[in-house]
């Protein structure tokens, strides 16, 4: 295990792996994208309070949870990074945030077009939404840390250090709409028990979170694999590796 | 159910399709730019390679 760890963990072998996965991961999201796209426009029912706008939550829940889960990979990698000195580990955090932070986006923009229809307003300065807006501060700001220094160890950790620390953000998003009163309606998926969503709404509502993670693991292999070469300053294996 | 029918989400569509849209775009644009960025680093590491191996 460890040995094969280290191997991974080697630049080339990374390289070399993670260009055969890409494909792989980037079809398969494609695949569930797709088929929860059918699911959810198309052979879900409309919900009952909602209608037909409740059709927001295939695309506004998955990438709000892409923004968490996308961060919290970047503060993972980013600790990884700063206790075991791993290159790769700070690799995979600088490459997470610009899609952290456009899923954020995409995340508080779907999440306003619903919120116009169903509460009125486009925008709440209530506990979940303001958090959310915090979370897309917070990528921004791990992103210029790192343009900001020219020195890439220490631009490494500068903002490993910024992303551990807000990584305290998450939890205070995820509990936010049960801690404060606010607008936004509970989670739908996490209920405890079961979910409160009929099958053939929740279903495509699972692919398409299920599709945006494989999506994501594909892009960050991508952008991973052009941080490793830039991070490699004399590798001949670059010669043979790159075009691949 | 009519293409209409489809279109108009229940009267919704302008609030429906928007959000799609944007979340389409952020979709399509982060597979751009990832792509984009992985063929610069290519190309500089094979400028670099090329370098040393003209100075060595």
């Amino acid at each position: 295990m460890w040995t094969w760890f280290h191997k991974l963990a080697s630049p080339p072998h990374f390289y070399r792996i993670a260009g055969k996965l890409t494909p792989w991961f980037g079809w398969t999201a494609l695949l569930l994208i797709v088929a929860a796209l059918y699911g959810g426009l198309v052979l879900a029912p409309p919900d009952y309070q909602q209608g037909d706008a409740f059709r927001i939550i295939y695309v506004h829940a998955p990438s709000a949870w892409m923004s968490l889960f996308i961060y919290v990979t970047m503060a993972v990698a980013a600790a990884i990074g700063l206790i075991w000195r791993m290159k790769l580990a700070h690799a995979v955090a600088a490459s997470a945030a610009p899609v952290g932070a456009s899923f954020t986006f995409a995340a508080l923009v779907t999440g306003a077009l619903w919120g116009q229809p169903m509460w009125g307003t486009w925008w709440v300065w209530d506990a979940r939404l303001t958090s959310e807006l915090i979370l897309l501060f917070l990528y921004f700001g791990y992103m210029a840390l790192r343009a900001s220094i020219e020195d890439l160890q220490r631009a490494d950790k500068a903002s490993a250090v910024l992303a551990i620390v807000g990584v305290i953000n998450v939890p205070i998003i995820h509990y936010s709409v049960i801690w404060w009163n606010t607008l936004h309606q509970a989670s739908t998926v996490t209920k405890m028990g079961a979910p409160s969503i009929s099958t053939s709404m929740l279903v495509p509502l699972l692919m398409m979170i299920l599709g945006f993670n494989i999506y994501f693991f594909a892009v960050l292999l991508t952008r991973v694999r052009g941080e490793v070469l830039r991070r490699e300053r004399n590798a001949g294996w670059i010669r043979e590796g790159a075009q691949a | 159910m009519s293409f209409a029918e489809f279109l108009a989400m229940g009267g919704y569509g302008q609030f429906v399709w928007p959000a799609y849209a944007v979340t389409l775009i952020v979709l399509i644009g982060n597979v751009f730019l990832a792509r984009a960025s992985h063929r610069r680093a290519v190309e500089e590491a094979l400028r670099r390679a090329a370098r040393q191996e003209a100075g060595s």
